[in-house]
């Protein structure tokens, strides 16, 4: 028996992590309260910032002078990582967080789950560069895609997100210990960076300069058009030109199925309940779950989109993925949103009445 | 005396310093660079921290690692740097501007007692941006955004980190012969150590106010702003402190999930969702893991979800639990197959939920807490006559007890073994003693 919260810190310390820093705001504290109390057992540095804004930064400190970072919050909190975050993005460092997600606007509703923060952490920063967002579903991919977000902040040197909820980090489930242990049947994430490794600031070491305005190589400002050009193409490419290597789906497609519901996050889990029933009612409906939120998985969903007259898509919010399906369906789909912001999971009854139309 | 390694800190090969003549930067970075000199230290063992503003500009000029980060969070930068590698000696150099925006920031690491190098270059305004008015701006100054003089009481950036636990604070100006030696000190002092150093910004705040070096001094004497050491004084570091923390820690053991075997068996065929409805300090989430934990002995698959306002101490107290043969998916619960009634604030908050449920579905209330507008079968919860004193105490316990036995969803063996797992010793025993009444 294990909550979303013990799955993520295992996830983060199992992965390596020797640093984090936070804030307390429900339901991310769970999650801050494991890695502070964990992290000195095993030599690492756990600690409480002021704010959300010195705790970030301590992690980009941290991670300039060699640790492995994370840290988690919601809503709220995010808005005060923000600048922060585009510092990470300028100076390609590491970095995973755990976005507890709840019921907003503002302090908005603390103790309800939510997934109303999907576009927030794409967008989060100025200048819309890309980062990398994963969602699980339950407890057990809670465990594994923290991990792999710290293989992939390592690869890319970038902001990973982990988008999870207040329902998934709270609640209490039994899970099968080898789904835990096991890991899932994913591809890959390669060891070596894309591009160069940060190389930490070290007694002896080579001397560094990490700045957050644009710069050269050496990480001297420069006003050079054509090397901040060349940089931030780069920043820009480096993610957005791996989405396949990133995309992260479970496709449960049915032969002859004209209907696709996409989800993601705990809606999934609605999903997957409505669509038993629905296939056990003799319905042919096919499902995609998406894991790699942004960059958004665009072939695997124009895969899954191919003789599809019909998407569902539950969410939590008022639409926000549907954004991104609207832009890749062709325009005799039909879209559908079942969208839900009034403290209650989005049931599979209600995906079965979308589906009945 | 150290022996140098170098003769200068500073990177010649970027001079001139691009700030405006007169400036009083380039005289601290200068200081800095002797002070640096002075220790003999190694260009790879120093990183120098810069906020924002032309003070900003500064980590270009010096042949050491260099962070260039966001404006008013040098300081927090610095702090995570020196605690991952506290073999690294860590600068921050940042302006009034960067202190007032990050004022918190400040003080904080003052409390915090990370072993960094805080040097102010206070010039009374912000120079960047045009020169309006920051924290520190004399009352009465004329500045792009005081145009009829500020009004503001300035702050005394020495004074709130000596006050907030900076174990060396000192207040000096750009002018003092001695500034490398005053920097050296701060440096050598094991803890956050902080200069405020007195400055002029000869493009904005000296021509709009006439204020030079001597009235500068003149300031401060009007202020009682003396220079000089303020606060010296020992006290562990972070870096000190932490250790003792990871020492004691090193010796609990690591975090684990809870593996529970399953060493009873069910027969039920379908999903059951439970509400338990109570208040705070009825314990009703911990009943609510019993069941859940009875269940997941018994092979099934559980969710457990809890509800309770924010201020847990009070009102109500609300504990979800689905119980099935199959992994639970959707773990919500919007229509209740059994509600336990405990609490009349519980009774309260899940009166939607039990109104939505069937006439085949059961409610057991609590005395009083009967009548419930549902059109579900409703039950007296009705404990063991030789538990009735235990009812005040421990109704969630018993409630959990008197579920298992109507309910049938799995053995009641199983009730009391999750008990002797999941509870500590001390309240295991007092809970199988409640359960007993059920035998
Ligand atoms: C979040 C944010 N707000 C505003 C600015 C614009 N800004 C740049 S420098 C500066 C003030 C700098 O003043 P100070 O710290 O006193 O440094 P000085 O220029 O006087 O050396 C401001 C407000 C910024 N960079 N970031
Ligand atoms: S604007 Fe002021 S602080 Fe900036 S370089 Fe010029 S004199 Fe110095
Ligand atoms: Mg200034």
């Amino acid at each position: 028996m294990i909550d979303g919260a013990a799955a993520i810190a295992r996830g983060a310390l199992d992965a390596g992590c020797n640093f984090y820093a936070g804030y307390p705001i429900t339901p991310a504290s769970e999650i801050l309260t494991h890695m502070l109390r964990e992290l000195p057992k095993v030599g690492g540095i756990g600690l409480q910032g002021e704010d959300e804004i010195s705790s970030l930064g301590h992690c980009i400190g941290a991670a300039t002078a060699g640790a492995t970072v994370f840290t988690a919050t919601s809503g709220p909190g995010l808005s005060l990582y923000s600048e922060n975050i585009g510092l990470a993005i300028m100076m390609e460092v590491p970095l995973v967080i755990a976005i507890s997600q709840r019921l907003g606007p503002s302090t908005g509703a603390a103790t309800a789950s939510a997934q109303g923060d999907i576009q927030f952490m794409r967008w989060c920063t100025s200048g819309g560069y890309p980062v990398i967002v994963l969602s699980p579903t339950n407890i057990p991919e809670s465990y594994h895609l923290t991990n792999r977000a710290f293989k992939l902040a390592k690869r890319f040197r970038s902001p990973v997100f982990i988008a999870t909820d207040k329902e998934t980090v709270m609640t209490t489930e039994s899970v099968a210990e080898s789904e835990m242990l096991n890991a899932p049947n994913w591809p890959a994430i390669l060891d070596e960076p894309v591009d160069k490794p940060l190389d930490p600031y070290q007694k002896n070491g080579t001397i560094h300069h990490y700045t957050g305005s644009s710069h050269t190589e050496e990480g001297h400002i420069t006003k050079d058009p054509e090397i901040i050009a060349e940089f931030n193409e780069r920043l820009k490419n480096k993610i957005g030109d791996q989405v396949d290597e990133i995309a992260l789906v479970k496709t449960d497609l049915q032969e002859g199925a004209d209907t696709l519901i996409i989800s993601y996050g705990v809606s999934a889990r609605s999903m997957e309940t409505a669509v038993n029933q629905l296939r056990d009612q003799g319905e042919k409906v096919s499902a995609l779950t998406v894991y790699s939120l942004w960059p958004v998985p665009e072939m695997k969903i124009l895969g899954c989109l191919k003789g599809i007259k019909r998407v569902i898509i539950p969410e939590m919010n008022h639409g926000q993925y549907r954004h991104e399906i609207e832009r890749l369906a062709n325009e005799n789909v039909d879209l559908i949103g079942v969208n839900r912001v009034d403290t209650f999971l989005i049931t599979p009854e209600e995906i079965i009445e979308a589906y009945y139309g | 005396m150290v022996e140098p390694i170098l003769d200068t800190y500073i990177a010649e090969e970027n001079l001139p310093y691009e700030f405006c003549p007169g400036c009083s930067h380039g005289k601290v970075l200068g200081a800095l660079s002797n002070s640096l000199k002075q220790q003999g230290l190694d260009p790879s063992e120093v990183v120098i921290v810069t906020d924002i503003g032309c003070v900003g500009l500064s980590d270009k000029y010096f042949v050491t690692h260099a962070f260039h980060g966001l404006h008013g969070r040098a300081i927090t930068y610095a702090s995570g740097i020196k605690m991952q590698n506290p073999e690294l000696t860590v600068i921050v150099l940042i302006g009034d501007g960067g202190c007032g925006i990050g004022g918190y920031h400040l003080l904080n690491a003052a409390r915090l007692n990370t072993d960094i190098t805080v040097l102010v270059f206070n010039n009374f305004n912000f120079g960047m941006t045009g020169g309006q008015h920051s924290v520190t701006t004399p009352l009465d100054s004329i500045t792009a955004t005081t145009t009829l003089g500020s009004t503001d009481a300035p702050m005394d950036i020495a004074g709130t980190a000596k006050v907030n636990g900076g174990g060396f604070v000192a207040r000096a100006t750009a002018f003092d012969k001695d500034l490398p030696d005053m920097i050296t000190k701060a440096m050598h002092h094991d803890g956050f150590a902080l200069i405020d150093i007195w400055e002029l910004c000869t493009a904005y705040y000296v021509v709009r106010n006439d204020f030079g070096r001597k009235e500068m001094m003149g300031y401060m004497d009007s202020m009682n702003m003396e220079s000089g050491i303020l606060q010296e004084t020992e006290r562990p570091s972070f870096q000190t402190s932490y250790k003792g923390i990871q020492e004691q820690a090193s010796k609990q053991k690591p975090m684990s999930g809870l593996v529970l075997d399953t060493n009873f068996s069910s027969d039920i065929e379908k999903p059951v969702r439970i509400v338990l409805a109570g208040a705070a300090g009825q314990k009703v989430v911990s009943a609510g893991n019993l069941l859940a934990s009875a269940a997941t002995l018994s092979g099934l698959w559980t969710s457990r979800r809890a509800d309770f306002p924010i201020t847990i101490q009070t009102g109500f107290s609300v504990a979800e639990i689905v119980i099935s043969p199959e992994p639970v998916l959707y773990s919500g619960i919007i229509k209740p197959d059994v509600a336990a009634l405990i609490a009349p604030e519980g009774k309260a908050k899940i009166a939607r939920l039990t109104k939505t449920m069937e006439e085949s579905d059961t409610i057991y209330f609590a005395d009083g807490l009967g009548d419930v507008d549902s059109p579900a079968n409703q039950l007296p919860l009705e404990f063991p006559e030789s538990a009735k004193k235990e009812v005040h105490k421990n109704i969630s316990a018993l409630t959990a007890g008197y579920l298992t036995k109507q309910l049938n969803l799995f053995p009641f063996e199983a009730l009391q073994e999750a008990v002797r797992q999941i509870q500590k010793p001390k309240i295991a025993e007092i809970n199988l003693g409640i359960l007993a009444h059920f035998e």
